[in-house]
Order: structure tokens, then C-alpha cells, then sequence
């Protein structure tokens, strides 16, 4: 395999390289910003952002369908991480401008607020890319230690403290115990490489030097760093509690961004490392994940059905969302990733949107819990229509787009043969129908006690418009031109 | 000393830190069982990279000093935080830290 060096890497590095730039310009900025109330330092962090994006979009035309693996092999540049890098600067810049909306941020650390955003989509970018069993690590604890402080910062309210302590806890142990299972690997194999570990296990395994049971063994510590970023069955426990404690544009981001650079790290680390025939022959991980992926949406549905507040009834939904792209990652087969990754696309649109309605709803009332979106429909036409959109879609009614990325999803489980996985996401399906519902029902059929209505002004309406004009037309354009079948892994 | 020393002693250690983060009743005592666990990942990296890779191959040597400097990062965040928690809740202990729940 053929190397880039150091020098030769940096032209390909350059949107993490803005990024750096543009989170210390925002620090700096700070400094001279008089007026507390300003929003320079958000629109410093967009402008950062969209320089990012153009900077990826370059790259990805300039090696159009060949990958690059940089720095002597850390990190590779291929589709696959060009795809998560674009969905990754779209679910941060959502995150500003919802911040920009949010009453809740502290006004005198707005500097640190935008520059730490910056700095956890750095990591990210770095999550979605790296090959290498020590950029693995270091990129999931740049994203890990980063959203422990975004989870706490709001430094006035006890929730917001508490979710970032059992945050940092959960991710503290689940984190080093990933590293402990990444040095086993790295004891069986001699190389830090993940093409090379690909290479090696199956003649070690072969050799009879290693045992099948220690490869699975170093595989389920590597799933606890893992499935906690994806909040998977037995690793979910903090996202509810950390989602319902941190400020709403951070619970959104968390429940979006982490999600997908968690998936990104976990299809690159076993498609490339552990798909080889000599290693599924012995430890059948595949079938491990699968349980994994039935109990994490039958667990967050049903924990999610009796909630009263809405950030955590998301939290419970977004678990079980996970359980659901899970389904995909099991199959190792190129539908399935294709799946996974259009399921990933819709989901930023529609729960992002979600969150949306939940800032503007708390904006107005002050409270999160189901009660408050009573009457809604009279209060709030437009935003009850949006809320509605988006809550049907994550269910995955037709025609909204969930409903056609459950359905790549299902036929991919269903072409592999593992009926009775598709049988109990179809299940889990029609149970989340009932707690979505209970907010439709509160928006549309029930009346509250104040008649006044919201008002808001006209960019939320078209930023509204942003997450709901995807949410309805993105699953009917793929079918008409197919393109997540066109996403490969390198 | 063979490999087989090393690791049975970083599995202790690892077992130990999973055992203090679970029984301790005070973050600070589980902030130690975490950097527990982060040591014993170190002291595999070391002994792997001793006894396994060829000697001209000091990967397994830098993932440990990454390894060393992730841990102090990672108890800076966690001190701070357990900075916040004082001062809403008056307490350390982790049973006392239960606005959140459901």
C-alpha cells in the first residue's frame, strides 16, 4: 500500500487544518467583541464552516473515485469519509444556528462555546477517517472530551453539571476500556494498522497463535468504546440523562453528530479490519451485533414510551434510531452500508428538525415536558405542521423520508436472509408509532389554558423549511437516482 | 519476566480500576479507578511492544505516551466537572447526584 508522507498529506488536510484555524480565530475574536450580545462569533464559526465545506468539496472532485491513505497510513481520504465530513459540517452548522435561537447559552462564553464546536467536529472529521488503532483513539477522546464540557455548559443549572459528570464517567470508563481492548489488538497482531491487523489475524488465527475467544474478547472491550458513541444496548444508559441535562442545541448535535461519527468509526474499523472470511469463520461477531442491535431498539422504544419530557422521549428514540442503523452495519454487504448511510442522511434532517421545534417551543414556554406543546396546532400552525412532518418520518410513514430509509434498511436485512432481525425492527416500527404519537395528540387534539399564539419571525421559518423540505422530498429523489448506492468503503 | 507477567499484572490493575469506579462511593475515587485502567492499557502497550514487535518498532512505546497524555486531559475535564457538581450540589458523592432520572 502506498503511503503519503507528511508534506505530501497537508494539500489533502486542508478542511481540518480550516477548522483548527477557524476555532482559534473565534477564541481571538472573542477578546475584541465589546457587546456581549454580538453574534460575530458565530457567524465567524459559519463562515469557517462553509470555508470547511467548500475545502472538502474540492478535495472530493480532485480524487474523484481513488482514496489516499495520509500521513504514513493514519488517516484515509476516500468517499466514505468525504460523505460523513459534508454530513458532519451540515449537522454542526444546524447546531449555530440553533444556538443563535436558543435563549439558553451563556452570553459571556460564547468565544468558548463556538470555538469548542469547531474543535469537536475536528475530531470528528478525524473519527470518520483514521485508520490507525492510535488515531482511532485519540480522535474518539478529542470528540469525547470536547462534549463532556459542551454537555456541562451551562454553568448556572444543576441538570446541565450532572449530565456532563455521568457523561464523563460512562465515557471515561467505556473509553478506556476500548483502549485496553485496542491494545490486545495490538498485542496479537504487532501493527496499529487496520489493513494490516486485516492481513494478519487471519494467519495468526490460522497459527494457532492466538484464540478465537481472546479476538472476541478484545473485540467486545473495543464495542464498549464503540457502542457508547452509538448509545447501543448495554452502553445507553448516559444518553438519556445527558440529552435531558444538556443544552437542547447540544442534545441535537450529540444525538446526530456523535451518532454518525460513531458510525463511521465503527463501519471503517470492522468493515476494513475484521470482514476477512479466516476471521468471521472463528468469532462471529456479526451475529453478536445483531442481538446487540435488536435489544438497542426494542430497549429504547419501550423505555420510551412512558416519558413526559419531549428532549428525553427524543433521547429514548434516538437510542432505538441507533438499534435501527445497526441493522445495517451486521450485514457486511455493500446494501447494507449504502442503507446505513441514507438512513444516516434522513436522520439528520428529521431529528434535527425535531430538536428545532423542541428549541422554539422552550423558547416560548419555558418548558420541554409533553403538556406544553397543547394547542400547538392553534398557537403555532406552521411549526405544529413541521413537528408533525418530522414525527411521522421518524416513525417511517410514507411518503416522508424515514419511511424510505426504513425500507433500504429492511429489504438489505431481508436480502441477507436475517428475517427475524427485520422482523423485530418492523415490530419496534408500529411501538414507536404510539410515544410519537402522544405528541401529535397534544399538538392537534388537545386545547391549552393560554390562547395567545407563538410568534415567530421569518428566518425561522426558513430555517424551519431547511430540515422540512428534505424530510418530505429526500426518499422519493433516491429512488429516483439511487445515489446511496454510490458510496463505497476503501 | 516474560510477556505473561506483564499481563496478568495489567489485568489486575485493569480489574482493579473497574472495581473502584463501581464500589466507590466519592468521584474522586473513581476518577483514580479510571486512570487505573488507562495505566494498565500503557503497561500492555510497553510489554507488547518489548516482547511482540521487532525491537527497531516503537509504536506500542508512542500509543502509550499518547495514552499517558489522554489521561491527563482526561482528568483535567473530569476535576473541573466534579468542580461544577460542588458547587450546585454541595457534594461529590455520585447517589447524591440524582436530579436526573426516568
Amino acid at each position: 500500500m502506498d503511503f503519503k508522507n507528511n508534506i505530501e498529506s497537508i494539500l489533502y488536510f486542508t478542511p481540518e487544518i480550516l477548522l483548527i484555524i477557524f476555532a482559534a480565530s473565534v477564541i481571538i475574536l472573542d477578546l475584541f467583541v465589546k457587546n456581549k450580545d454580538s453574534h460575530k462569533v458565530a457567524y465567524l464559526s459559519l463562515v469557517g464552516l462553509v470555508c470547511t465545506l467548500v475545502a472538502t468539496l474540492y478535495i472530493s472532485s480532485y480524487i474523484a473515485d481513488s482514496s489516499l491513505s495520509l500521513f504514513w497510513g493514519m488517516i484515509r481520504l476516500d468517499k466514505f469519509a468525504i460523505f460523513f465530513k459534508i454530513l458532519l459540517v451540515l449537522a454542526t452548522s444546524a447546531t449555530i444556528l440553533f444556538s443563535l435561537r436558543s435563549e439558553e447559552i451563556d452570553v459571556g462564553l460564547k468565544g468558548e462555546y463556538y470555538a469548542l464546536l469547531l474543535a469537536v467536529t475536528l475530531g470528528m472529521f478525524l473519527m470518520a477517517s483514521s485508520t490507525n488503532l492510535l488515531m482511532i483513539f485519540i480522535s474518539l477522546e478529542t470528540v469525547s472530551l470536547t462534549s463532556y464540557i459542551l454537555a456541562g455548559f451551562l454553568t448556572h443549572s444543576p441538570r446541565s453539571s450532572e449530565a456532563a459528570f455521568k457523561y464523563i464517567t460512562y465515557g471515561a470508563v467505556a473509553s478506556g476500556t476500548m483502549l485496553f481492548g485496542l491494545s490486545l489488538l495490538f498485542g496479537m497482531t504487532g501493527t496499529g494498522n487496520l489493513a494490516e491487523i486485516s492481513q494478519q489475524l487471519p494467519e495468526v488465527l490460522a497459527a494457532g497463535e492466538i484464540t478465537g475467544l481472546g479476538l472476541l474478547i478484545a473485540i467486545t472491550f473495543i464495542l464498549a468504546g464503540i457502542g457508547y458513541k452509538i448509545a447501543s444496548v448495554p452502553f445507553h444508559m448516559w444518553s438519556p440523562d445527558v440529552y435531558e441535562g444538556a443544552p437542547i442545541p447540544i442534545t441535537a448535535f450529540l444525538s446526530v453528530a456523535s451518532k454518525a461519527a460513531g458510525f463511521a468509526l465503527f463501519l471503517r474499523f470492522f468493515y476494513t479490519g475484521f470482514q476477512a472470511e479466516g476471521i468471521l469463520q472463528s468469532v462471529d461477531w456479526s451475529l453478536l451485533l445483531a442481538v446487540v442491535s435488536a435489544l438497542t431498539m426494542t430497549i429504547g422504544n419501550l423505555a420510551a414510551l412512558p416519558q413526559q419530557n419531549v428532549k428525553r422521549l427524543l433521547a429514548y428514540s434516538s437510542i432505538s434510531h441507533g438499534g435501527y442503523l445497526l441493522m445495517g452495519g451486521v450485514l457486511l454487504t455493500p446494501e447494507g452500508l449504502g442503507a446505513i448511510l441514507f438512513y444516516l442522511v434522513v436522520y439528520l434532517f428529521m431529528n434535527l428538525g425535531a430538536f428545532f421545534v423542541v428549541v422554539l417551543v422552550a423558547n416560548e414556554s419555558g418548558s420541554e415536558m409533553i403538556e406544553s406543546y397543547r394547542g400547538l396546532s392553534t398557537r403555532a400552525p406552521l411549526v405544529a405542521a413541521a413537528m408533525l412532518i418530522f414525527l411521522f418520518s421518524l416513525t417511517g410513514i410514507p411518503p416522508f423520508a424515514g419511511f424510505f430509509g426504513k425500507w433500504l434498511l429492511f429489504t438489505a436485512v431481508i436480502g441477507k436472509g436475517m428475517y427475524w432481525l427485520a422482523l423485530i425492527g418492523l415490530l419496534n416500527s408500529v411501538v414507536s408509532l404510539y410515544y410519537y404519537a402522544r405528541i401529535i395528540k397534544a399538538m392537534y387534539f388537545e386545547s391549552s389554558d393560554e390562547e395567545e399564539s407563538f410568534s415567530f419571525n421569518k428566518s425561522t421559518f426558513a430555517l424551519l423549511s431547511v430540515f422540512v423540505i428534505p424530510t418530505i422530498f429526500i426518499g422519493i429523489l433516491n429512488i429516483l437516482y439511487n445515489y446511496s448506492d454510490k458510496i463505497t468503503l476503501q | 519476566m516474560t510477556l505473561q507477567h506483564y499481563l496478568v499484572i495489567s489485568a489486575i490493575l485493569f480489574s482493579l480500576g473497574i472495581f473502584a469506579v463501581l464500589t466507590r462511593r466519592n468521584a474522586i475515587s473513581i476518577l483514580m479507578g479510571i486512570e487505573l485502567i488507562l495505566n494498565s492499557c500503557n503497561l500492555n502497550f510497553v510489554a507488547f511492544s518489548r516482547f511482540v514487535t521487532p525491537p527497531e518498532n516503537i509504536d506500542g512505546q508512542i500509543i502509550a505516551i499518547f495514552g499517558i497524555v489522554l489521561a491527563a486531559a482526561e482528568a483535567a475535564v473530569f476535576l473541573a466537572i466534579i468542580l461544577a457538581i460542588y458547587r450546585e450540589f454541595g457534594s461529590i458523592r455520585p447517589d447524591e447526584v440524582d436530579t436526573l432520572k426516568g
